[in-house]
Protein backbone atom coordinates (compact mmCIF):
# COMPACT_ATOMS: atom_id res chain seq x y z
CA UNK A 1 0.00 0.00 0.00
CA UNK A 2 1.17 3.50 -0.67
CA UNK A 3 1.09 4.19 2.99
CA UNK A 4 4.76 2.70 3.18
CA UNK A 5 7.39 3.07 0.58
CA UNK A 6 7.20 -0.45 -1.26
CA UNK A 7 5.26 -1.36 -4.11
CA UNK A 8 3.47 -4.90 -4.50
CA UNK A 9 6.36 -7.10 -7.01
CA UNK A 10 4.94 -7.86 -10.18
CA UNK A 11 5.30 -11.19 -12.18
CA UNK A 12 8.89 -11.96 -12.61
CA UNK A 13 10.39 -11.83 -16.56
CA UNK A 14 9.99 -15.74 -17.29
CA UNK A 15 6.36 -15.96 -16.01
CA UNK A 16 5.43 -13.28 -18.45
CA UNK A 17 7.59 -14.54 -21.34
CA UNK A 18 5.92 -17.83 -20.72
CA UNK A 19 2.53 -16.21 -20.52
CA UNK A 20 2.40 -13.43 -23.31
CA UNK A 21 4.21 -13.54 -26.79
CA UNK A 22 6.52 -10.78 -26.76
CA UNK A 23 6.35 -9.42 -23.91
CA UNK A 24 9.43 -7.17 -23.57
CA UNK A 25 10.02 -6.91 -26.85
CA UNK A 26 10.66 -2.95 -27.06
CA UNK A 27 11.06 -3.31 -22.89
CA UNK A 28 13.89 -0.47 -23.48
CA UNK A 29 12.38 2.83 -23.86
CA UNK A 30 15.02 4.34 -25.64
CA UNK A 31 14.56 1.73 -28.57
CA UNK A 32 10.87 2.67 -29.32
CA UNK A 33 9.85 4.26 -32.94
CA UNK A 34 8.20 7.22 -31.38
CA UNK A 35 10.87 7.63 -28.41
CA UNK A 36 12.05 10.34 -28.71
CA UNK A 37 8.83 11.94 -29.81
CA UNK A 38 10.62 14.76 -31.79
CA UNK A 39 13.77 12.85 -34.07
CA UNK A 40 15.07 14.24 -37.22
CA UNK A 41 16.99 10.69 -37.51
CA UNK A 42 13.90 8.76 -39.16
CA UNK A 43 15.73 8.22 -42.66
CA UNK A 44 13.65 10.75 -44.38
CA UNK A 45 10.16 11.19 -45.08
CA UNK A 46 9.98 10.21 -49.17
CA UNK A 47 9.72 13.99 -49.67
CA UNK A 48 12.25 15.89 -52.42
CA UNK A 49 11.12 18.99 -51.87
CA UNK A 50 12.21 22.09 -49.13
CA UNK A 51 8.36 23.20 -49.99
CA UNK A 52 5.79 21.48 -51.59
CA UNK A 53 4.44 22.43 -55.23
CA UNK A 54 1.38 24.73 -55.12
CA UNK A 55 -2.11 23.14 -55.40
CA UNK A 56 -4.05 25.32 -58.03
CA UNK A 57 -6.78 27.10 -55.65
CA UNK A 58 -9.82 26.45 -58.13
CA UNK A 59 -12.84 28.85 -58.84
CA UNK A 60 -13.46 30.24 -55.30
CA UNK A 61 -10.94 31.19 -52.80
CA UNK A 62 -9.98 28.30 -50.57
CA UNK A 63 -11.68 29.16 -46.95
CA UNK A 64 -8.91 29.21 -44.44
CA UNK A 65 -8.35 29.22 -40.71
CA UNK A 66 -7.15 32.86 -39.99
CA UNK A 67 -4.43 31.31 -37.61
CA UNK A 68 -2.76 30.62 -40.84
CA UNK A 69 -0.29 32.60 -42.16
CA UNK A 70 -0.80 32.05 -45.73
CA UNK A 71 -2.86 28.69 -47.78
CA UNK A 72 -1.25 25.51 -47.36
CA UNK A 73 -0.13 23.99 -50.53
CA UNK A 74 -1.71 21.23 -50.50
CA UNK A 75 -5.68 20.93 -49.54
CA UNK A 76 -9.20 18.55 -50.07
CA UNK A 77 -11.77 19.59 -52.25
CA UNK A 78 -14.33 16.91 -51.17
CA UNK A 79 -16.64 19.15 -51.03
CA UNK A 80 -16.55 23.03 -51.93
CA UNK A 81 -18.84 25.84 -49.79
CA UNK A 82 -21.94 26.73 -51.40
CA UNK A 83 -25.17 28.20 -50.59
CA UNK A 84 -26.31 29.30 -47.07
CA UNK A 85 -24.36 26.98 -45.41
CA UNK A 86 -21.29 27.69 -47.24
CA UNK A 87 -21.85 31.35 -46.31
CA UNK A 88 -22.01 30.32 -42.61
CA UNK A 89 -18.58 28.00 -42.68
CA UNK A 90 -16.87 31.15 -44.64
CA UNK A 91 -17.97 33.68 -42.05
CA UNK A 92 -16.88 31.48 -39.52
CA UNK A 93 -13.40 30.76 -40.75
CA UNK A 94 -13.20 34.60 -42.14
CA UNK A 95 -14.20 35.84 -38.56
CA UNK A 96 -13.45 33.69 -35.60
CA UNK A 97 -10.09 31.67 -35.01
CA UNK A 98 -9.73 28.24 -33.62
CA UNK A 99 -9.66 29.37 -30.35
CA UNK A 100 -13.23 30.73 -30.08
CA UNK A 101 -16.31 28.76 -29.47
CA UNK A 102 -17.90 31.12 -32.12
CA UNK A 103 -15.73 28.95 -34.66
CA UNK A 104 -16.66 25.66 -34.06
CA UNK A 105 -20.48 26.50 -33.06
CA UNK A 106 -20.94 28.42 -36.45
CA UNK A 107 -19.40 25.57 -38.56
CA UNK A 108 -21.83 23.02 -36.92
CA UNK A 109 -24.70 25.12 -37.23
CA UNK A 110 -23.49 25.71 -40.74
CA UNK A 111 -23.61 21.63 -40.29
CA UNK A 112 -27.10 21.18 -39.81
CA UNK A 113 -28.38 23.83 -42.53
CA UNK A 114 -26.02 22.14 -45.14
CA UNK A 115 -27.92 18.43 -43.92
CA UNK A 116 -31.52 20.13 -44.20
CA UNK A 117 -31.04 22.01 -47.35
CA UNK A 118 -29.18 18.08 -48.95
CA UNK A 119 -32.41 16.27 -47.80
CA UNK A 120 -34.65 19.01 -49.20
CA UNK A 121 -33.10 19.17 -52.24
CA UNK A 122 -33.23 15.61 -52.57
CA UNK A 123 -36.90 15.51 -52.37
CA UNK A 124 -37.04 17.17 -55.97
CA UNK A 125 -34.70 14.08 -57.77
CA UNK A 126 -35.10 10.63 -58.22
CA UNK A 127 -33.41 9.40 -55.24
CA UNK A 128 -34.58 11.09 -52.02
CA UNK A 129 -32.98 10.37 -48.78
CA UNK A 130 -34.25 7.41 -47.44
CA UNK A 131 -34.08 7.48 -43.37
CA UNK A 132 -35.10 3.82 -43.26
CA UNK A 133 -31.78 2.58 -45.90
CA UNK A 134 -29.32 5.43 -44.72
CA UNK A 135 -29.51 5.04 -41.44
CA UNK A 136 -28.96 0.76 -41.66
CA UNK A 137 -31.67 0.28 -39.32
CA UNK A 138 -33.02 -2.39 -40.47
CA UNK A 139 -29.71 -4.56 -38.79
CA UNK A 140 -32.18 -3.47 -36.26
CA UNK A 141 -34.28 -6.08 -37.33
CA UNK A 142 -31.69 -9.34 -37.28
CA UNK A 143 -29.63 -8.08 -34.09
CA UNK A 144 -31.12 -5.27 -31.71
CA UNK A 145 -32.84 -7.73 -29.16
CA UNK A 146 -29.66 -10.12 -28.67
CA UNK A 147 -27.44 -7.24 -28.55
CA UNK A 148 -29.00 -5.58 -25.79
CA UNK A 149 -31.48 -7.73 -23.87
CA UNK A 150 -29.82 -9.59 -21.31
CA UNK A 151 -26.36 -7.50 -21.48
CA UNK A 152 -25.26 -4.92 -19.32
CA UNK A 153 -24.52 -2.47 -21.85
CA UNK A 154 -24.09 1.32 -20.53
CA UNK A 155 -25.46 2.62 -23.92
CA UNK A 156 -28.64 1.59 -23.49
CA UNK A 157 -30.29 3.97 -21.42
CA UNK A 158 -29.12 6.98 -23.85
CA UNK A 159 -29.96 4.90 -27.32
CA UNK A 160 -33.43 5.89 -27.78
CA UNK A 161 -32.41 9.68 -27.87
CA UNK A 162 -31.23 8.32 -31.24
CA UNK A 163 -34.60 8.20 -33.33
CA UNK A 164 -35.97 11.09 -32.29
CA UNK A 165 -32.83 13.26 -33.24
CA UNK A 166 -32.96 11.31 -36.87
CA UNK A 167 -36.73 11.67 -37.11
CA UNK A 168 -37.81 14.04 -34.67
CA UNK A 169 -37.49 17.16 -36.74
CA UNK A 170 -39.37 15.67 -39.80
CA UNK A 171 -42.01 14.87 -37.64
CA UNK A 172 -42.28 18.35 -36.74
CA UNK A 173 -41.79 19.78 -40.07
CA UNK A 174 -44.68 17.19 -40.98
CA UNK A 175 -46.79 18.60 -38.32
CA UNK A 176 -45.82 22.19 -39.58
CA UNK A 177 -46.93 21.53 -42.79
CA UNK A 178 -50.11 20.17 -41.94
CA UNK A 179 -50.83 23.07 -39.72
CA UNK A 180 -49.86 25.41 -42.18
CA UNK A 181 -51.96 23.54 -44.93
CA UNK A 182 -55.27 23.02 -42.25
CA UNK A 183 -54.88 27.03 -41.69
CA UNK A 184 -55.02 27.60 -45.58
CA UNK A 185 -58.17 25.86 -45.57
CA UNK A 186 -59.60 27.08 -42.70
CA UNK A 187 -58.91 30.53 -44.13
CA UNK A 188 -60.64 29.46 -47.37
CA UNK A 189 -64.03 28.77 -45.78
CA UNK B 1 -17.20 5.59 -59.55
CA UNK B 2 -19.33 4.21 -56.20
CA UNK B 3 -18.44 5.63 -52.95
CA UNK B 4 -19.70 6.40 -49.42
CA UNK B 5 -21.05 9.58 -48.90
CA UNK B 6 -22.40 11.47 -45.98
CA UNK B 7 -26.02 12.45 -46.17
CA UNK B 8 -26.03 14.28 -42.31
CA UNK B 9 -26.06 12.85 -39.14
CA UNK B 10 -26.67 8.90 -38.66
CA UNK B 11 -27.64 8.76 -42.25
CA UNK B 12 -25.02 7.75 -45.60
CA UNK B 13 -25.59 6.15 -48.12
CA UNK B 14 -23.71 4.86 -51.78
CA UNK B 15 -23.82 6.58 -54.93
CA UNK B 16 -22.27 7.42 -57.75
CA UNK B 17 -19.23 10.04 -57.99
CA UNK B 18 -16.66 11.60 -59.86
CA UNK B 19 -13.51 9.72 -59.93
CA UNK B 20 -11.13 11.98 -58.20
CA UNK B 21 -8.23 13.16 -60.51
CA UNK B 22 -4.76 14.63 -59.96
CA UNK B 23 -4.80 17.65 -58.19
CA UNK B 24 -1.51 18.22 -57.91
CA UNK B 25 1.78 16.77 -59.08
CA UNK B 26 2.47 14.63 -56.29
CA UNK B 27 -0.60 13.40 -55.88
CA UNK B 28 -1.41 9.23 -57.04
CA UNK B 29 -5.19 7.85 -57.08
CA UNK B 30 -5.32 4.49 -55.51
CA UNK B 31 -7.83 2.20 -56.78
CA UNK B 32 -9.57 0.65 -53.52
CA UNK B 33 -9.45 -3.19 -52.28
CA UNK B 34 -9.92 -3.36 -48.69
CA UNK B 35 -11.22 -0.22 -46.22
CA UNK B 36 -12.90 -0.10 -42.77
CA UNK B 37 -14.93 1.69 -40.58
CA UNK B 38 -13.09 3.48 -37.13
CA UNK B 39 -14.63 3.84 -34.15
CA UNK B 40 -13.47 7.88 -34.66
CA UNK B 41 -15.47 7.73 -37.94
CA UNK B 42 -18.44 7.44 -35.72
CA UNK B 43 -17.84 10.81 -34.64
CA UNK B 44 -18.63 12.15 -37.84
CA UNK B 45 -21.29 9.61 -38.20
CA UNK B 46 -23.11 11.02 -35.29
CA UNK B 47 -22.48 14.82 -36.48
CA UNK B 48 -20.31 15.99 -33.82
CA UNK B 49 -17.28 16.77 -36.10
CA UNK B 50 -17.25 20.65 -37.21
CA UNK B 51 -18.06 21.01 -40.56
CA UNK B 52 -18.69 17.74 -42.32
CA UNK B 53 -20.44 18.20 -45.14
CA UNK B 54 -23.26 16.58 -46.82
CA UNK B 55 -21.04 14.69 -50.26
CA UNK B 56 -17.76 14.07 -48.49
CA UNK B 57 -16.82 9.98 -48.36
CA UNK B 58 -15.53 9.22 -44.79
CA UNK B 59 -12.35 6.68 -44.91
CA UNK B 60 -8.87 6.81 -43.39
CA UNK B 61 -8.43 2.96 -43.54
CA UNK B 62 -7.90 1.25 -46.85
CA UNK B 63 -4.97 0.00 -49.09
CA UNK B 64 -5.44 -0.74 -52.97
CA UNK B 65 -3.60 -0.44 -56.29
CA UNK B 66 -1.95 2.36 -57.33
CA UNK B 67 -4.05 3.70 -60.46
CA UNK B 68 -2.74 6.68 -61.58
CA UNK B 69 0.62 9.06 -60.39
CA UNK B 70 0.86 12.57 -61.18
CA UNK B 71 4.26 13.51 -62.87
CA UNK B 72 6.60 14.51 -59.92
CA UNK B 73 5.52 10.77 -58.28
CA UNK B 74 9.37 8.95 -57.98
CA UNK B 75 8.70 5.79 -55.69
CA UNK B 76 5.24 4.45 -56.88
CA UNK B 77 4.17 3.26 -60.36
CA UNK B 78 0.79 2.29 -61.83
CA UNK B 79 -0.27 -1.45 -60.50
CA UNK B 80 1.24 -0.78 -57.12
CA UNK B 81 -0.49 -2.33 -54.47
CA UNK B 82 0.01 0.26 -51.08
CA UNK B 83 -1.04 0.61 -48.09
CA UNK B 84 -1.73 4.21 -47.02
CA UNK B 85 -1.23 5.54 -43.40
CA UNK B 86 -4.54 7.86 -42.22
CA UNK B 87 -2.38 10.86 -41.91
CA UNK B 88 -1.65 13.22 -44.95
CA UNK B 89 1.44 14.62 -44.46
CA UNK B 90 4.13 16.35 -46.51
CA UNK B 91 7.35 14.97 -45.39
CA UNK B 92 8.76 18.60 -45.27
CA UNK B 93 7.62 21.05 -43.19
CA UNK B 94 8.81 21.74 -39.53
CA UNK B 95 6.94 19.20 -37.89
CA UNK B 96 7.41 16.47 -40.33
CA UNK B 97 10.83 16.64 -40.66
CA UNK B 98 10.63 16.07 -36.82
CA UNK B 99 8.87 12.67 -37.19
CA UNK B 100 5.54 14.56 -36.27
CA UNK B 101 3.60 13.39 -39.39
CA UNK B 102 0.23 13.58 -37.33
CA UNK B 103 0.89 17.49 -36.89
CA UNK B 104 1.63 18.30 -40.52
CA UNK B 105 1.11 22.39 -40.98
CA UNK B 106 1.06 21.82 -44.80
CA UNK B 107 -2.06 20.34 -45.45
CA UNK B 108 -4.56 21.56 -43.51
CA UNK B 109 -6.04 25.29 -44.53
CA UNK B 110 -8.99 24.49 -42.69
CA UNK B 111 -7.61 24.27 -38.99
CA UNK B 112 -3.87 24.82 -37.74
CA UNK B 113 -4.64 22.32 -34.52
CA UNK B 114 -5.01 19.18 -36.25
CA UNK B 115 -3.29 17.96 -39.51
CA UNK B 116 -4.74 16.21 -42.13
CA UNK B 117 -6.41 13.13 -42.37
CA UNK B 118 -8.56 11.01 -45.10
CA UNK B 119 -11.96 11.25 -45.13
CA UNK B 120 -12.76 12.87 -42.13
CA UNK B 121 -14.57 16.60 -42.25
CA UNK B 122 -13.11 19.79 -43.76
CA UNK B 123 -11.76 20.47 -40.21
CA UNK B 124 -8.86 17.95 -41.10
CA UNK B 125 -8.44 19.55 -44.78
CA UNK B 126 -11.61 18.51 -46.52
CA UNK B 127 -10.15 15.15 -48.27
CA UNK B 128 -12.64 12.28 -49.77
CA UNK B 129 -11.42 9.13 -47.73
CA UNK B 130 -11.35 5.22 -48.94
CA UNK B 131 -14.68 3.99 -48.41
CA UNK B 132 -15.29 4.50 -52.35
CA UNK B 133 -13.52 2.61 -55.41
CA UNK B 134 -11.22 5.26 -55.58
CA UNK B 135 -9.24 7.84 -53.77
CA UNK B 136 -6.79 10.62 -54.15
CA UNK B 137 -3.84 10.47 -52.02
CA UNK B 138 -1.46 13.44 -51.65
CA UNK B 139 2.20 13.17 -51.71
CA UNK B 140 2.45 9.70 -53.06
CA UNK B 141 6.59 9.76 -52.31
CA UNK B 142 6.08 10.53 -48.76
CA UNK B 143 2.98 8.25 -47.27
CA UNK B 144 1.63 5.35 -49.15
CA UNK B 145 4.01 2.22 -48.64
CA UNK B 146 4.04 -0.71 -51.14
CA UNK B 147 2.44 -3.71 -48.91
CA UNK B 148 5.12 -6.64 -48.30
CA UNK B 149 4.71 -9.70 -50.17
CA UNK B 150 4.38 -11.54 -46.75
CA UNK B 151 1.61 -9.42 -45.30
CA UNK B 152 -2.40 -10.36 -45.29
CA UNK B 153 -4.17 -7.40 -46.72
CA UNK B 154 -6.51 -7.62 -43.46
CA UNK B 155 -3.31 -6.91 -41.48
CA UNK B 156 -2.12 -3.80 -43.90
CA UNK B 157 -4.98 -1.89 -43.04
CA UNK B 158 -5.24 -2.37 -39.74
CA UNK B 159 -1.98 -0.99 -39.54
CA UNK B 160 -3.18 2.33 -41.11
CA UNK B 161 -4.59 3.50 -38.09
CA UNK B 162 -5.92 1.14 -35.60
CA UNK B 163 -2.81 -0.99 -34.66
CA UNK B 164 -0.33 1.93 -35.28
CA UNK B 165 -2.30 4.25 -33.14
CA UNK B 166 -2.64 1.55 -29.99
CA UNK B 167 1.22 1.15 -30.61
CA UNK B 168 1.68 5.39 -30.39
CA UNK B 169 -0.95 5.11 -27.45
CA UNK B 170 1.38 2.53 -25.22
CA UNK B 171 4.37 4.43 -26.47
CA UNK B 172 2.83 7.43 -24.93
CA UNK B 173 2.45 5.47 -21.51
CA UNK B 174 6.39 5.64 -21.15
CA UNK B 175 5.56 2.21 -19.82
CA UNK B 176 8.76 0.83 -17.91
CA UNK B 177 9.28 -2.55 -17.18
CA UNK B 178 6.30 -4.02 -14.14
CA UNK B 179 4.24 -1.17 -14.46
CA UNK B 180 0.33 -1.52 -13.97
CA UNK B 181 -1.18 -0.49 -17.46
CA UNK B 182 -4.72 0.30 -17.51
CA UNK B 183 -6.69 0.64 -20.80
CA UNK B 184 -9.94 2.04 -20.83
CA UNK B 185 -11.57 0.92 -23.92
CA UNK B 186 -12.11 -2.62 -25.61
CA UNK B 187 -12.55 -1.36 -29.39
CA UNK B 188 -9.83 -2.25 -31.98
CA UNK B 189 -7.37 1.03 -30.66
CA UNK B 190 -8.05 -0.41 -26.85
CA UNK B 191 -6.75 -3.91 -27.53
CA UNK B 192 -4.18 -3.22 -29.86
CA UNK B 193 -2.69 -0.58 -26.51
CA UNK B 194 -3.21 -3.56 -24.18
CA UNK B 195 -1.04 -5.72 -26.73
CA UNK B 196 1.20 -3.11 -27.09
CA UNK B 197 1.96 -2.99 -23.83
CA UNK B 198 3.24 -6.08 -22.72
CA UNK B 199 5.47 -5.26 -25.20
CA UNK B 200 6.53 -2.61 -23.60
CA UNK B 201 7.26 -4.67 -20.56
CA UNK B 202 3.91 -3.62 -18.65
CA UNK B 203 4.17 -6.33 -15.26
CA UNK B 204 -0.03 -5.99 -15.45
CA UNK B 205 -2.76 -5.02 -17.88
CA UNK B 206 -6.34 -4.54 -17.26
CA UNK B 207 -8.95 -3.45 -19.90
CA UNK B 208 -12.35 -1.73 -18.85
CA UNK B 209 -15.47 -1.63 -20.89
CA UNK B 210 -18.90 -2.18 -20.92
CA UNK B 211 -19.38 -4.63 -23.36
CA UNK B 212 -18.70 -8.43 -22.14
CA UNK B 213 -17.89 -9.36 -25.53
CA UNK B 214 -15.30 -6.89 -26.51
CA UNK B 215 -13.65 -7.78 -22.86
CA UNK B 216 -13.65 -11.22 -23.77
CA UNK B 217 -11.84 -10.37 -26.60
CA UNK B 218 -9.36 -8.48 -24.63
CA UNK B 219 -8.65 -11.66 -22.39
CA UNK B 220 -8.36 -13.76 -25.31
CA UNK B 221 -6.35 -11.20 -28.12
CA UNK B 222 -4.67 -8.97 -25.66
CA UNK B 223 -3.86 -12.05 -22.38
CA UNK B 224 -5.60 -8.55 -20.45
CA UNK B 225 -7.70 -8.72 -17.12
CA UNK B 226 -10.57 -7.75 -17.72
CA UNK B 227 -13.71 -5.84 -15.49
CA UNK B 228 -16.93 -4.19 -16.78
CA UNK B 229 -17.52 -1.27 -15.02
CA UNK B 230 -21.27 -1.57 -14.80
CA UNK B 231 -20.55 -4.00 -12.58
CA UNK B 232 -19.00 -2.10 -10.20
CA UNK B 233 -20.46 1.18 -8.20
CA UNK B 234 -17.44 2.88 -8.77
CA UNK B 235 -14.73 1.52 -11.23
CA UNK B 236 -12.27 3.88 -9.81
CA UNK B 237 -12.42 2.87 -6.39
CA UNK B 238 -12.68 -0.73 -7.95
CA UNK B 239 -9.09 0.04 -9.70
CA UNK B 240 -7.93 1.33 -6.96
CA UNK B 241 -8.80 -1.75 -4.13
CA UNK B 242 -7.31 -4.19 -7.02
CA UNK B 243 -3.73 -2.23 -7.32
CA UNK B 244 -2.73 -2.35 -3.51
CA UNK B 245 -5.00 1.26 -3.31
CA UNK B 246 -1.87 2.78 -5.13
CA UNK B 247 -3.79 2.87 -8.90
CA UNK B 248 -1.77 2.19 -11.93
CA UNK B 249 1.34 3.15 -13.58
CA UNK B 250 0.37 3.82 -16.63
CA UNK B 251 -3.63 4.64 -18.04
CA UNK B 252 -4.55 4.71 -21.92
CA UNK B 253 -7.98 6.35 -22.96
CA UNK B 254 -8.85 4.63 -25.82
CA UNK B 255 -12.32 5.81 -26.06
CA UNK B 256 -12.39 9.39 -26.30
CA UNK B 257 -15.35 11.49 -27.44
CA UNK B 258 -18.31 9.03 -27.16
CA UNK B 259 -17.52 6.91 -24.14
CA UNK B 260 -20.51 6.21 -21.60
CA UNK B 261 -20.43 5.59 -18.25
CA UNK B 262 -21.85 8.70 -16.98
CA UNK B 263 -25.44 9.82 -18.45
CA UNK B 264 -24.99 13.73 -18.44
CA UNK B 265 -21.46 13.65 -19.81
CA UNK B 266 -22.66 11.16 -22.55
CA UNK B 267 -25.99 13.20 -23.89
CA UNK B 268 -24.32 16.87 -23.48
CA UNK B 269 -21.22 15.94 -25.63
CA UNK B 270 -22.71 13.09 -28.10
CA UNK B 271 -26.25 14.07 -28.33
CA UNK B 272 -26.56 17.81 -27.97
CA UNK B 273 -22.92 18.74 -29.05
CA UNK B 274 -22.54 21.01 -26.18
CA UNK B 275 -19.24 19.10 -25.33
CA UNK B 276 -16.10 18.31 -27.58
CA UNK B 277 -16.34 14.76 -26.66
CA UNK B 278 -17.61 13.38 -23.23
CA UNK B 279 -14.74 12.73 -21.09
CA UNK B 280 -15.69 9.91 -19.17
CA UNK B 281 -12.83 7.54 -19.82
CA UNK B 282 -10.49 10.42 -19.63
CA UNK B 283 -11.37 11.19 -16.12
CA UNK B 284 -11.46 7.80 -15.05
CA UNK B 285 -7.94 7.25 -16.21
CA UNK B 286 -6.91 10.69 -14.27
CA UNK B 287 -8.76 9.98 -11.12
CA UNK B 288 -8.03 6.01 -11.14
CA UNK B 289 -4.22 6.27 -11.54
CA UNK B 290 -1.89 6.81 -8.94
CA UNK B 291 0.27 9.95 -8.17
CA UNK B 292 2.97 10.96 -10.34
CA UNK B 293 2.00 8.63 -13.45
CA UNK B 294 0.97 9.13 -17.04
CA UNK B 295 -2.23 9.46 -18.84
CA UNK B 296 -1.78 8.62 -22.82
CA UNK B 297 -5.04 9.81 -24.59
CA UNK B 298 -5.46 8.07 -27.63
CA UNK B 299 -9.37 8.95 -27.99
CA UNK B 300 -10.46 11.56 -30.12
CA UNK B 301 -12.10 14.30 -29.02
CA UNK B 302 -13.82 17.08 -30.90
CA UNK B 303 -12.23 20.95 -30.87
CA UNK B 304 -14.96 22.16 -28.64
CA UNK B 305 -14.02 22.29 -24.58
CA UNK B 306 -14.62 19.39 -22.89
CA UNK B 307 -15.25 18.86 -18.81
CA UNK B 308 -12.02 17.48 -18.24
CA UNK B 309 -10.92 16.74 -14.16
CA UNK B 310 -7.65 19.00 -14.82
CA UNK B 311 -8.30 19.97 -11.23
CA UNK B 312 -7.56 16.71 -9.93
CA UNK B 313 -4.23 15.88 -12.45
CA UNK B 314 -2.66 18.63 -11.20
CA UNK B 315 -2.53 17.78 -8.08
CA UNK B 316 -1.69 14.48 -8.57
CA UNK B 317 1.05 15.72 -10.84
CA UNK B 318 0.33 13.54 -13.70
CA UNK B 319 1.50 13.79 -16.96
CA UNK B 320 -0.65 13.80 -19.79
CA UNK B 321 0.45 12.53 -23.35
CA UNK B 322 -1.81 12.72 -26.57
CA UNK B 323 -1.06 13.24 -30.41
CA UNK B 324 -2.77 11.88 -33.40
CA UNK B 325 -0.52 8.88 -34.16
CA UNK B 326 2.40 9.41 -36.75
CA UNK B 327 0.94 6.01 -38.39
CA UNK B 328 4.61 5.45 -40.87
CA UNK B 329 6.87 5.86 -37.80
CA UNK B 330 5.32 2.82 -36.27
CA UNK B 331 5.16 0.45 -39.58
CA UNK B 332 9.03 -0.45 -39.72
CA UNK B 333 8.49 -2.05 -35.89
CA UNK B 334 4.89 -3.40 -36.19
CA UNK B 335 6.17 -5.47 -39.46
CA UNK B 336 8.72 -7.38 -37.30
CA UNK B 337 6.32 -8.12 -34.65
CA UNK B 338 3.83 -9.38 -36.48
CA UNK B 339 6.88 -11.55 -38.80
CA UNK B 340 7.94 -12.73 -35.37
CA UNK B 341 4.06 -13.99 -34.31
CA UNK B 342 4.13 -11.60 -31.81
CA UNK B 343 0.75 -10.34 -32.60
CA UNK B 344 -1.98 -11.02 -35.75
CA UNK B 345 -3.67 -7.76 -36.09
CA UNK B 346 -6.50 -9.56 -38.17
CA UNK B 347 -7.42 -11.56 -35.36
CA UNK B 348 -10.05 -8.61 -34.29
CA UNK B 349 -11.97 -8.22 -37.36
CA UNK B 350 -15.75 -9.17 -37.30
CA UNK B 351 -17.30 -7.68 -39.80
CA UNK B 352 -16.46 -7.77 -43.47
CA UNK B 353 -19.02 -5.22 -45.10
CA UNK B 354 -19.60 -4.58 -49.14
CA UNK B 355 -19.15 -0.87 -49.57
CA UNK B 356 -22.53 -1.24 -51.07
CA UNK B 357 -24.29 -2.15 -47.63
CA UNK B 358 -22.27 0.08 -45.43
CA UNK B 359 -25.04 2.25 -44.12
CA UNK B 360 -25.92 -1.01 -42.31
CA UNK B 361 -22.78 -1.33 -41.58
CA UNK B 362 -22.27 2.15 -39.91
CA UNK B 363 -25.37 0.73 -37.85
CA UNK B 364 -24.56 -2.28 -36.21
CA UNK B 365 -20.41 -0.65 -35.41
CA UNK B 366 -22.12 2.28 -33.89
CA UNK B 367 -24.96 0.39 -32.11
CA UNK B 368 -22.68 -2.30 -31.38
CA UNK B 369 -25.09 -4.77 -32.42
CA UNK B 370 -24.22 -8.60 -33.24
CA UNK B 371 -20.82 -8.44 -31.37
CA UNK B 372 -19.10 -5.56 -33.64
CA UNK B 373 -15.34 -4.96 -33.05
CA UNK B 374 -14.01 -4.30 -36.32
CA UNK B 375 -15.69 -4.20 -39.59
CA UNK B 376 -13.85 -4.17 -42.25
CA UNK B 377 -15.15 -2.30 -45.83
CA UNK B 378 -15.02 -4.70 -48.97
CA UNK B 379 -14.47 -2.67 -52.06
CA UNK B 380 -15.37 -3.98 -55.96
CA UNK B 381 -14.52 -7.75 -56.23
CA UNK B 382 -11.74 -7.73 -53.35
Amino acid sequence: MPYTANKPEPATREELRARIPGWGVDLDPADRPSVPRERFDLNGTGAHWDFPDRQPEGDQPRERSIEHGMLPPVFGTAAPLHGVSGAIRRFAYDRFSEGRAAHWLLLIAGDRVDAWGAHLRSLATLRPDNPITQTGVVSELRHGLTARVGRKRADVNHQWIDPILVAGPWVLVGLGALAGVRALLRGKR
Amino acid sequence: MRAMVYRGPYKVRVEEKPKPRIEHPNDAIIRVQLGAICGSDLHLYHGMMPDTRVGTTFGHEFIGVVDEVGPSVQSLKVGDRVMVPANIYCGSCFYCTRGLYSNCHNVNPNATAVGALYGYSHTTGGYDGGQAEFVRVPFADVGPTIIPEWMDDEDAVMLTDALSTGYFGAQLGDITEGDTVVVFGAGPVGLYAAKSAWFMGAGRVIVIDHLDYRLEKARTFAHAETYNFTEYDDIVVHLKRITDWFGADVAIDAVGAEADGNFLQHVTAAKLKLQGGSPIALNWAIDSVRKGATVSVMGAYGPIFSAVKFGDAMNKGLTLRMNQAPMKRQWPRLFEHIQAGHLKPSDIVTHRIPLEHIAEGYHIFSSKLDDCIKPLVVVGEH
